[in-house]
């Protein structure tokens, strides 16, 4: 019997699809009792042009979850790690709140948590585990965010990073996103 | 419960939780001594409760997860057609209404005071005993037509009983005659039904979806955006004709930024160029249609040039989109949208709308509309109400929308000022619905409420009707009750329950209770035999041969399933008076009006002004979440919209704070401007639903600016007496503090 | 007129994140900043002493190290100020991170206060020390014998001691510029540079400190010359940290802007260029050349030079963002 391979855990979010509705932050919300006043996740609406040659894009946005985690590197105490499938993680019990992790942060994904400790999008590894989708993914009414694992070549992330035209913000940080954003079109 | 987790199952990976991961340093775990921790928050529910939401009107399947009595959270239930286990925001947001402080919590009475008038907190036995005194008084004194309800909200059937058991039939809803009135008309008129809520829309396999000012996803109804969204997924395209680049737009292969008011000289010119082309669906309308020849004779002159000249579509472009339309008919929508009033022509308008889908073969046809049935369960039987009512007072002396086939909450209201109509209203019962926002011309409304002998007000949060109110009753929210059971048509027809999650908060009562207590305290015991609501409920659901202890388990129960299309081989029957779809209405040329929609020209606003328009935010249903703090961490306020030129010229910058000046001088609260290129430079555009003064809402209060205190003006529908709203002009002025 | 516009909403807002990162408030840069002065109080001390040879020097000389103690621990107070919790500040020490320069640094201080004190402790002068150990509550308490040790190690060691102070100094005033210097999440401290560029801004600091007291001669002549050295570099490093940022890519160009001609450019040029490092330049040049008695004023720009660029550096460095690149 072969060993299984490692997942590697991404988000692939369908611009195309997204109505910018917030559906997905307030589940987050919900789910992980954020505090009042932040968002582990978040939407960007962009529009392009002048009236009325315009184009549009909107973004469900989170942590990236990276491949080369700026802040796990910056973290002193080993509270920001990566976890199962690339999940970066924050244990709150290891954080002393320096922010390094936030200074880090190309994307300004991390916050400090009332209760001192830094706080962000976790993938949902907590219902992951339980073999449940993230908050926000579940809950999307418009289907534009999909969660799996990139290591299977058969996994809905994968197929659809094959098939369709995808980028991840500033590629230019070299943090190696694990959050796609699929643009209108094919591949 | 392992039917209503997900369809997908993620592998996880060999090791379990708290693996120590690659790339951690091993000094800071202690060698597994101090692992890393996958925290849970610990939001899922020790009991897991299926309802459905009551935060807008389209009713999704929610499931409320209870921890320790406290509701932590409420996710879509997997099995409920209507949400497909997804919510909207608003449905996420229930637990900020539920646990909203400034909810109602006690009944009030109005009480004199030295001078002024308080609320006084008073037991609920005095409170409907003071509201069944007035009811018998008024009964007494001017009949029990004398009494009006305004409902909006799926507690408001008990109240329905309640008034047509005194004897009332004087019940009406904003949702008609302020919102989706004229399109029920129009449709009617032409497919012989409505196209209802949640709308027959088949959008789900649309090739071509045409929205008409629709701004769906901003305007958030789960399915219908689950729909859109699965279209546009599989490739459908959008056609939007919109002032305002909306978000719809922005996914859109044609956005059509028309002048404000034209669409009818859109949607002629749209079928001048089908008929003329002879782009229609000819089988479909030789076989279900009437009228054809007339339609075509009318269009004559109704060309892309002539349509240019009024809605600044170039024709090339009223060409092309034309012929993009029609070529994917019958898979091909024109949405009817929802909120229709507009110009005070909306009846016209959506039976342009209607013929345009009918010129395509749409109804009844995959990719267009369905024809859906319902799951049909037997009433709870109670005694006949004793009389008919006398026919409704909602028109203005001497008028007669004749094709209203729904009472008219502004014409109640107009009723209440003494002598205009057929007879006074003197005494309402406002269940949910905040009228000084929901009706046009809110002076008008508060003139109304002052000539009435009594006012209550059941409702969940002190919204600014309740000021008006002689008694306040608070009632429950959805999540502390049980309401009638939800058989919509839809095209996967189903039984929904809506049950209590929690004890009700505070000292709020459900609303099947306060109508009953009311009910035996006017004598009208015998029509509200059940023990309670769950009773009743279960009563019906039994009749219906459901399983009652599944359905409570589950939430829903689907029903059985009937063709919804021509093509699956229903035989579409229209109720009309030719028994086919009339693309020429001998019903509308009898009654006065045009057979055919014609377009008039809208009024234009004068220079240094701009027409107002609203629509939605997707967080938030009208006035009535405004208030709900969880909701407003994401929304929390409206702006104006400016085209970003034309505030250039102005010499306003995005983000300033403006106040608008409507043409009666009526000012409105100071509002950040949003200077963007998204919208025309003749309009401003704003969010309805802000701008509350009631010092209860304490956290509404003061935010944003309401539209509807510039709505003084609104031009009514002719066919059905609808308000069309969207004829008010404004100035953007800078606020000077 | 109709330039093509982008507009971007953006939903987050963040505490401390949005609109603009601003996590660090003034108790970073006032550590990064006593971190400085302490490494050149640490190098230039003991290269003094390296250079010099062991004799009489000065009594700031002498009680230098124990100052730079004191000075540290002001600024570990501001660091500690800064943590959201401050209960598990044990955590630094229960784990070495190769890869944050936090976690170096703070092992780094750990390093730095047994040599700064023993290197203190060295330099006590003979009839101090006999009444240190001759103070009767020390005896009782065991102190005394302990004290003797100390100074026993401390005289045995001296050498090693000015090497490892040079070094732990040297760690320490690179890793205050390391500490920004690696979060290249921010164009503004996206550079190499930040290390060397406190390093020396740490020495002309330490120095300019010095310089303030009351310092025999042959100390001073060697200070200043050193100091001018310290800034000579310094105007160097922030030159070539300039033109790396005109050479880069659009986070390059937001930092040069920030620094230049933006919100920073003001400060940046009058405070830390010309009042931090031009004048005092000339003015130590001026008394090199035996042209200018010496004052308090070179010496105090060059504070105020060195405070200000890190205030510079972080409050411009939190406000630049790969967000402004759209």
């Amino acid at each position: 019997m072969s060993k299984k391979t490692e997942p590697r855990y991404a988000m692939v979010v369908d611009t195309k699809l997204c109505v910018a509705c917030k559906a997905c932050v307030l589940a987050c919300k919900s789910e992980n009792d954020v505090p009042d006043g932040f968002c582990r996740d978040w939407l960007v609406e962009e529009t392009r042009g002048v009236f009325p040659d315009l184009r549009a894009e909107n973004r469900s946005e989170r942590c990236n979850h990276c491949a080369h985690p700026p802040c796990v590197h910056a973290c002193p105490t080993g509270a920001s790690h990566v976890n199962e499938g690339g999940t970066v993680l924050v244990t709150h019990h290891k954080c002393t709140g320096c922010k390094a992790c936030i200074g880090a942060c190309p994307y300004d994904s991390r916050f400090v948590h009332p209760d001192g400790y830094v706080d962000k999008c976790t993938f949902c590894l907590h219902r992951v585990q339980r073999g449940k989708e993230p908050a926000c993914v579940e809950v999307c009414p418009t289907f534009c965010l999909h969660f799996g694992d990139l290591n299977d070549p058969d996994s809905e992330v994968s197929k659809l990073l094959r098939t369709r035209k995808h980028k991840v913000l500033h590629p230019e940080t070299g943090c190696e996103p694990n959050v796609y954003f699929l643009e209108g079109g094919p591949r | 419960m392992s039917g209503l987790t997900r369809r997908q199952f993620i592998q996880i990976g060999g090791a379990a939780a708290g693996t120590a991961a690659v790339g951690a340093g091993l000094t800071t775990n202690w060698f597994g001594a101090d692992p890393d921790v996958v925290h849970d928050p610990g939001t899922e529910g020790d009991r897991v409760v299926p309802t459905f939401c009551e935060l807008c009107f389209w009713k999704c399947g929610v499931l409320a997860h209870v921890k320790d009595g406290r509701v932590t959270k409420l996710t879509g239930n997997p099995a409920h057609p209507l949400s497909r286990g997804r919510l909207c925001p608003r449905g996420t947001g229930g637990i900020g209404l539920l646990y909203d402080p400034d909810r109602l919590k006690k009944p009030l009475i109005r009480k004199s005071k030295g001078g002024d008038q308080v609320f006084r907190e008073v037991e609920w036995d005095a409170a409907l005993d003071h509201v069944a005194e007035n009811l018998l008084k008024i009964k007494d004194k001017y009949g029990p037509e004398a009494m009006a309800l305004y409902s909006h909200g799926y507690g408001g059937s008990w109240f329905k009983h309640l008034l047509k058991a005194y004897g009332s039939g004087n019940i009406a809803a904003p949702s008609y005659a302020q919102c989706r009135g004229p399109r029920e008309v129009g449709f009617q008129l032409t497919f012989g039904s409505g196209v209802g809520s949640p709308e027959t829309t088949d959008m789900e396999h649309s090739r071509v979806i045409t929205l008409i000012g629709s701004h769906l996803g901003e305007n958030m109804h789960n399915t219908q955006v689950q729909d859109l969204a699965r279209a546009l997924d599989r490739g459908a395209e959008l056609v939007v004709v919109d002032p305002r680049f909306s978000i719809a737009a922005g996914k859109a292969r044609y956005w059509l930024p028309i002048k404000p008011g034209t669409d009818i000289a859109l949607l002629l010119a749209w079928m001048h160029v089908i008929v003329n082309e002879g782009l229609y669906d000819h089988d479909y309308l030789a076989r279900y249609a009437v009228g054809l020849d007339k339609l075509k004779e009318s269009l004559k002159d109704r060309t892309p040039e002539w349509a240019f000249a009024r809605t600044t579509i170039p024709p090339e472009t009223i060409v092309e989109t034309a012929r993009f339309i029609a070529g994917a008919g019958p898979a091909s929508l024109v949405h009817p949208g929802r909120h229709v009033t507009w110009y005070g022509d909306d009846t016209q308008r959506s039976r342009a709308i209607a013929l345009l889908n009918a010129l395509l073969g749409a109804w009844g046809r995959k990719g267009g509309f369905t024809l859906p049935s319902k799951v049909d369960l037997p009433s709870y039987p109670y005694t006949k109400y004793a009389h008919k009512p006398k026919a409704p007072p909602d028109m203005p002396k001497d008028t007669l929308y004749p094709l209203a086939d729904s009472t008219l909450a502004s014409g109640l209201c107009m009723a209440s000022i003494p002598g205009t109509a057929a007879y006074d209203i003197k005494g309402w019962i406002v269940y949910g619905t905040n009228l000084i926002q929901s009706l046009p011309a809110p002076e008008q409304t508060m003139k109304a409420i002052q000539s009435l002998d009594f006012m209550v007000a059941v409702d969940v949060l002190p919204a600014e009707i309740c000021g008006f109110a002689d008694v306040v009753l608070p009632e429950s929210t959805y999540l502390e009750r049980c309401d009638e059971v939800h058989t919509p048509p839809y095209k996967e027809p189903f039984v929904a329950v809506r049950q209590p999650v929690v004890d009700p908060l505070y000292d709020s009562k459900p609303g099947w209770w306060i109508a009953r207590e009311l009910a035996h305290r006017i004598g009208l015991n015998d029509y509200f035999p059940w023990k309670d609501s769950v009773e009743y409920a279960m009563h019906r659901v039994k009749a219906g041969g459901f399983d009652c202890d599944e359905l409570r388990l589950s939430g829903v129960a689907l029903g059985k399933p009937t063709p919804v299309y021509i093509e699956d081989g229903l035989d579409p029957a229209f109720d009309t008076p030719s028994g086919k779809i009339e693309l020429y209405s001998d019903t509308l040329e009898q009654a006065g009006f045009d057979p055919v929609p014609q377009y008039e020209p809208p009024e234009e606003p004068p220079p240094g002004q701009f027409r107002l328009l609203f629509g939605r935010s997707p967080a938030h249903t009208f006035g009535r979440t405004t208030n709900n703090r969880f909701l407003s961490e994401v929304v929390d306020g409206n702006e104006v919209w400016l085209n970003a030129r034309v505030a250039t010229e102005m010499g306003l910058k995005d983000g300033t704070n403006v106040v608008l000046i409507n043409q009666d001088g009526v000012r409105s609260e100071p509002v950040p401007l949003k200077a963007t290129q998204r919208i025309r430079p003749d309009c401003v555009y704003m969010v309805h639903g802000y701008g509350h003064d009631a010092k209860g809402l304490k956290f509404a209060k003061g935010r944003g600016a309401s539209d509807s205190r510039l709505v003084t003006r609104y031009k009514v529908d002719p066919i059905m007496g609808g308000t069309g709203m969207n004829v008010n002009f404004v100035r953007v002025e800078r606020w000077a503090s | 007129m109709n330039q093509p516009t982008i507009e971007v909403l953006h939903g987050r807002h963040n505490h401390l994140i949005d609109p603009a990162l601003h996590i660090w408030g003034w108790e970073i840069p006032v550590y990064l900043f006593l971190g400085g002065v302490v490494a050149g109080l640490l190098i230039l001390s003991a290269a003094l002493e390296l250079v010099r040879g062991r004799k009489d020097a000065s009594l700031p000389m002498r009680t230098a190290p124990f100052v730079a103690l004191v000075l540290l621990s002001l600024g570990m107070v501001a660091l500690f100020l800064d943590l959201e919790h401050k209960l598990y500040t044990f955590r630094f020490y229960l784990a070495f991170e190769p890869t944050s320069p936090m976690s170096w640094g703070s092992w780094i201080l750990v390093l730095v206060y047994p040599v700064a004190f023993l290197l203190g402790m060295g330099s006590v002068p003979q009839e101090t020390r006999v009444r240190l150990i001759g103070y009767p509550p020390f005896q009782k308490l065991k102190v005394s014998s302990w004290l003797m040790c100390v100074f026993g190690r401390a005289d045995s060691l001296r050498r090693p001691l000015l090497w490892a102070s040079v070094v732990s100094g040297a760690a320490l005033g690179i890793y205050t510029g390391i500490l920004l210097g690696a979060l290249s999440a921010r164009p503004q401290w996206d550079t190499a540079i930040l290390g060397p560029l406190f390093l020396t801004s740490g020495l002309s600091t330490g120095a300019a400190f010095l310089l303030l007291l009351p310092l025999d001669d042959g100390e001073r002549h060697k200070l200043v010359r050193w100091d001018l050295l310290a800034i000579g570099a310094e105007l160097l490093l922030i030159a070539i940290m300039l033109i790396g940022f005109a050479a880069g890519d659009r986070a390059g160009q937001i930092a040069l802007t920030n620094l230049t001609t933006g919100n920073w450019g003001g400060a940046f040029w009058v405070l830390v260029v010309l009042l931090g490092l031009g004048v005092p330049l000339v003015m130590d040049l001026l008394e090199v050349r035996r042209r200018l008695a010496p004052v308090f004023l070179a010496p105090l720009f060059v504070l105020i030079g060195g405070l200000s660029l890190r205030f510079i550096m972080l409050a411009s460095g939190q406000a630049s963002s790969f967000r402004m690149i759209q």
